[in-house]
């Protein structure tokens, strides 16, 4: 174990924990965006900068590793300036759409905007998207995508190349017109993606929705949340049931432990415990490449056989 | 101009970049040289190129396209039959490159990195050759044109716009 | 023909009889040339057609059967481009510059058959009134000392003898067969020899930590992706001694216990690609490279990658992914390759300079070595000057050399009768430095105390028509343009800090944006995540320093003291004008009146600033304010 200090509060942790992790032990929250404990570190938001006593300049928590004696510094006005200014960059490229945006309450650049006091600005310079929020990507029944609103974290591609036979999303371009592109930049629908919705519970932001939550009009803040495990496979994958006035959706909740999510897993949660469940979409192989089909939910949970099989035998 | 890469015309040189996936197949790192040679011999990337590498060296077509749009030498769409390449470093920018530019850009009616309608021009505004006594340098394909002034590039130009309208002409018929 | 450790010093002593008329060594025997012609086939010079140049000298003898008397030889960098196609005889060291192919023909029939060198043709400052100056007297020449160019324009690339005759291949023998991978370590620390791609870290102790890590597998690389526009000391080097660099590496597999290495180089870069080809099949055959390297227990392999036209990618991680078929992201550091690097294990990065004095350090050992250079920043450092310089070219100079003897002593001042402005060096990451600061000795913490920083060695010099405004936008740009993406406060904020400065230029600048550059310039040196980012502020902070009235101007006055900025100039013709009205035609927008023999007159309203009219004008009556 490692004894350090962080905001002068001695915590102990095991050797290798992040300063993200050790600070969570001692009860203080430092504020990222890319950082996900599940995934691959990168350190690319800055968000989590924390000064070092002899250090020479702030590191960011999530890359750097708890050391013995270390003193960190979470809240000094030198991180706070340069997190204030960090979010003011990222809201100069983000629609100002917090009312109608479908993140709203679950946002972390919504949340850390707040606590930073950080408000959009008005500004002809240039942005990577649009201004004005507007789905880019709407050929899924499953996900929609607005990438006006994307920050490029890149979460969305490390959970999705979690698991390499998938590997669909990757970063595209580079620099200030970086963009996150589905296989040869297609569409979902185009793509190979297999609308597992890893991505979706990723993203921190607006950017990548879940469609069918979305189209019954239910944002988690003014929902009530219990979470269900889904039974179609050993995984055990978890999914949350909102309830919201009359509607109640289903929708995937962030796998932990290796756990892959899957359609079918969603599916079959959906058709158990969302009320007015929303019609199941497969994708198929046309010649005109890949297209989402309308399916019956025997065909979409791949029962066909079996429940005429259960109706032949219980006649 | 939108321009679909039809296998059929590419047949001979598509067997030999068979070969070379081949010698490199297995290779840990390879991309690289993969894409090297497909740009080398298409003159850009396709669809159908991407997914050839994907499947042969088992890389998800996602990360070639993230690959291929990260640097500067692999293109997508194909460059016309003369890429002019003014340099922007430093020793060439200061020396007035910019002025040059501009004056192409105005006499071809593209911006750097764009190809005219007819397929013949691709301007690039390229970092640093590594001429720099030669400053300021424009190069025409694989030619180098040093200490160019304007009135230079305006008479190079008129050259080059005649020649390759003629070969415009010629590939058209 | 693998060779054994004694065929060394055997291929050297045969080879030198041949170049004996390039002046060395001292007692050497008498060799078959009478006379040689050194044709210099770098970058800069090939570009010019040296090429051709070479091929008219090689008709010339052959048709008159003189092969075996005169030698031509294909050399990299002589380093004084801007004389360039540059072509030396031998013996003489007569030192001909902007040569054309058909002067080929005259210094053929003149100087090479008749004796006679052909003044007309001779670099004119190496023509006195009582004699001719060889190259190596000429003031350019004369004030550098050459340690990593020391082969550069001296032997032909192509030929490992050559370079084994000027004493290559011995350090690595030396090395193999009589010191311990430690001792080799000690003496490169004992060099104090510091990284030369611009970090300046301590060579010897990267060595040590990368061989203090488990092997056994683990990595050399060269970094050679030489991005900073307007350098090009690495390919220099790679042009005109590929071998040393490939010599330094095997030591380097030795010493740090690594069995493969790589270079990676800019792919635009032929010629150097093509020569590093050769050196290494050579080195193959020789038994250099391979299995049990002159018969000793060490293999070692090396390989080639290509670099695709990513700035970024000279950043070592960013260039250990792109290696691995990576988009080239920096990540962060620790831990540092010499730990985790390519593929997760240990990896020596250098850059090519660097590698190129590792055989002279190990050959003549460290005291040698300390003898040039200040303590803290031993040896040389090679620049490539460039911008409004007299002399453009390579120069390589002792550490604590000022940049005043560099830009005035080597360079030969500004040309044309201009006033000196500043010289910027590190590229993208360095700074501008202005007159008053141009007595600062060249090493890496004084430069680095005047807010620049040493960089791989770009070294531009700006006269009074370049507006340091627009040096800072263009500085912007070309980071906004490379950088990865990958981190908030370089990709959002160099943009931002571009936005500003483009309206600056533009003439729409406000007071706050001063303070607003400022504070973005912070964020990016203080929160990016690599070098790239921490230091793409550079240009813009030193500039703000040494030139804050250029931005009041522009920003307070919307003026461009320097007329560089097009929103914020005006063109004027004045009585100087001769009525030639070759403006008037020339104009795009046909916006100049008047008739010949008589002052035009540019009407300002429809006037689009191209500057035309004052390239044209024979008599440099049209002025811009």
């Amino acid at each position: 174990m490692i004894q350090l200090t962080i905001d002068q509060k001695t915590v102990r942790v095991p050797a290798g924990t992040n300063l993200i992790e050790a600070a969570r032990a001692a009860g203080i929250e430092i504020p990222a965006l890319c950082y996900d404990p599940g995934l691959e570190v990168v350190g690319a938001c800055r968000l989590c900068l924390v000064e070092i006593d002899g250090f020479p300049k702030p590191v960011t928590a999530c890359t750097t590793s708890a050391a013995e004696g270390m003193a960190v510094h979470t809240m000094t006005p030198a991180v706070r300036r340069l997190r204030r200014e960090i979010l003011q960059l990222l809201l100069d490229n983000h629609p100002n759409d917090c009312l109608t945006c479908q993140q709203a309450g679950e946002c972390y650049l919504q949340r850390y905007a707040y606590e930073y006091g950080v408000t959009f600005r008005v500004h002809d310079g240039a942005r990577r998207g649009s201004e004005h929020a507007r789905f880019t990507d709407t050929s899924s029944p499953y996900i929609l995508r607005d990438e006006s609103k994307c920050i490029l974290c890149g979460k969305c591609v490390r959970t999705c190349a979690a698991l390499p036979e998938r590997s669909v999303l990757s970063f595209a371009g580079r620099g200030f017109m970086t963009k996150i592109a589905a296989d040869l930049d297609q569409t979902l629908e185009a793509s190979t993606c297999v609308s597992c919705s890893r991505c979706v519970v990723a993203c921190p932001v607006g950017a990548l929705i879940d469609r069918r939550q979305r189209e019954k009009r239910v944002r988690a803040f003014s929902a009530e949340t219990t979470t269900v495990k889904c039974k179609q496979c050993d995984y055990g994958c978890e999914f949350e049931v909102l309830q919201a006035n009359e509607a109640r959706v289903v929708r995937p909740k962030a796998p932990s432990g290796g756990r892959p999510l899957c359609l079918t897993g969603r599916l079959r949660a959906e058709i158990e415990y969302a009320g007015d469940p929303k019609t199941p979409y497969l994708k198929r192989e046309t010649d005109k490449g890949r297209k989402f089909e309308r399916v019956t939910w025997s065909e979409a949970l791949g029962l066909g056989q079996v429940l005429q099989r259960i109706q032949e035998e219980e006649e | 101009m939108a321009v679909t890469f039809d296998p059929n015309e590419h047949k001979e040189a598509l067997s030999e970049f068979a070969a070379t996936l081949d010698r490199l197949r297995g290779r840990r790192g390879v991309l690289m040289q993969a894409l090297h040679e497909a740009q080398s011999r298409f003159g850009h990337i396709p669809p159908y190129v991407q997914e050839l590498i994907s499947d042969a060296l088992d890389i998800p077509v996602s990360m070639i396209y993230g690959v291929i749009t990260f640097y500067a030498r692999f293109t997508l769409e194909p460059t016309g039959r003369c890429e002019i390449g003014v340099c922007l470093g430093t020793a060439c920018y200061v020396k007035g490159s910019a002025r040059l530019i501009e004056d192409i850009e105005k006499a071809l009616g593209i911006k750097p990195g764009q190809t005219t309608e007819d397929g013949s021009f691709t301007l690039t505004a390229t970092r640093c050759v590594g001429a720099c006594g030669l400053a300021p340098v424009v190069t025409v394909n694989q030619d180098v044109h040093g200490r160019m002034k304007r009135e230079e590039m305006k008479k190079l130009l008129a050259f080059l716009k005649k020649e390759y309208a003629d070969m415009a002409a010629e590939v058209a018929q | 023909m693998k060779l054994a450790r004694t065929d060394l010093k055997a291929i050297a002593e045969k080879t030198i009889e041949y170049m004996h008329l390039r002046g060395l060594p001292e007692d050497h025997p008498e060799g078959p040339y009478k006379k040689a012609v050194i044709i210099c086939r770098g970058t800069g010079c090939t570009s010019s057609q040296s090429d051709k140049i070479m091929e008219r000298f090689q008709t010339l003898i052959a048709a008159d059967k003189n092969e075996s008397s005169i030698e031509v030889v294909r050399t990299g960098c002589f380093g004084l481009c801007e004389a360039g196609p540059v072509v030396i005889v031998h013996p003489g060291g007569t030192f001909y510059s902007h040569v054309k192919v058909d002067d080929a023909d005259i210094i053929y029939r003149e100087h090479l058959i008749g004796d006679q060198p052909v003044k007309k043709l001779i670099y004119p400052d190496a023509v006195l009134e009582d004699g001719i100056l060889p190259y190596s007297e000429v003031p350019f020449t004369m004030n550098q000392k050459r340690v990593a160019l020391r082969n550069c324009g001296h032997i032909d690339p192509e030929r490992i003898e050559e370079y084994l005759a000027h004493g290559g291949y011995q350090a690595l023998e030396k090395v193999l067969f009589d010191m311990t991978p430690e001792a080799v370590i000690a003496e490169v620390t004992a060099s104090g020899l510091r990284g030369l791609g611009g970090g300046g870290f301590p060579t010897g102790r990267k060595w040590q930590f990368t061989a203090a890590n488990p092997g056994p597998e683990k990595y050399v690389v060269c970094n050679a992706d030489e991005g900073d526009p307007g350098a090009f000391m690495d390919r220099s080097i790679l042009e005109g001694d590929p071998h040393t660099v490939i010599e330094a590496m095997i030591i380097a597999g030795y010493a740090i216990g690594a069995a493969q290495g790589f270079i990676y180089i800019r792919a635009e870069y032929p010629i150097a690609v093509q020569r590093l080809e050769i050196a290494i099949r050579q080195a193959e055959d020789a038994g250099l490279l391979g299995d049990r390297i002159l018969g000793s227990d060490f293999s070692f392999r090396l390989e080639l990658r290509l670099g695709a036209g990513a700035f970024v990618c000279g950043e070592e991680t960013a260039l250990i992914a792109s290696i691995e078929g990576n988009r080239g992201m920096p990540r962060n550091k620790p831990p540092f390759p010499a730990n985790s690097g390519l593929w997760g294990k240990p990896t020596l990065i250098n850059n090519v300079e660097t590698y190129a004095n590792i055989p002279v350090i190990l050959m003549n050992g460290a005291a040698s070595f300390r003898q040039t250079g200040t303590e803290k920043s031993p040896g040389t450092k090679v620049f490539a000057l460039g911008g409004k310089i007299k002399n453009v070219g390579l120069v390589e100079v002792p550490m604590g050399t000022t940049l005043r003897q560099v830009v005035y002593d080597i360079g030969g001042g500004i040309p044309n009768g201009k006033a000196f402005k500043a010289v910027q060096t590190g590229g993208p990451s360095g700074g501008c430095i202005g007159a008053e600061k141009l007595d600062t000795p060249i090493d890496f913490d004084s430069l680095k105390a005047i807010g620049s920083m040493m960089g791989s060695g770009g070294m531009i010099v700006m006269d009074e028509d370049n507006c340091m405004v627009d040096v800072a936008r263009f500085y912007m740009d070309f980071i906004t343009d490379e950088s990865c993406g990958k981190c908030t406060p370089c990709r959002e904020g160099t943009k931002r800090m571009l936005e500003i400065l483009e309206r600056i230029c533009d003439g729409k600048g406000e007071k706050s944006d001063i303070d607003r550059l400022e504070s973005l310039a912070v964020t990016a040196q203080q929160a990016s995540l690599c070098a790239l980012g921490q230091t793409a502020a550079n240009p813009v902070l030193s500039t703000l320093k040494t030139f804050r009235d250029e931005y009041d101007a522009h920003i307070n006055e919307k003026r461009c003291p320097a007329g560089v900025c097009t929103s914020l100039i005006s063109f004027f013709i004045t009585d100087a004008c001769i009525g030639c009205t070759k403006c008037a035609r020339n104009c795009p927008v046909s916006c100049i009146a008047g008739t010949v023999k008589e002052r035009h007159v540019i009407d300002r309203d429809a006037c689009i600033r191209c500057g035309i009219c004052q390239d044209v004008c024979p008599v440099n009556a049209v002025i811009r304010k």
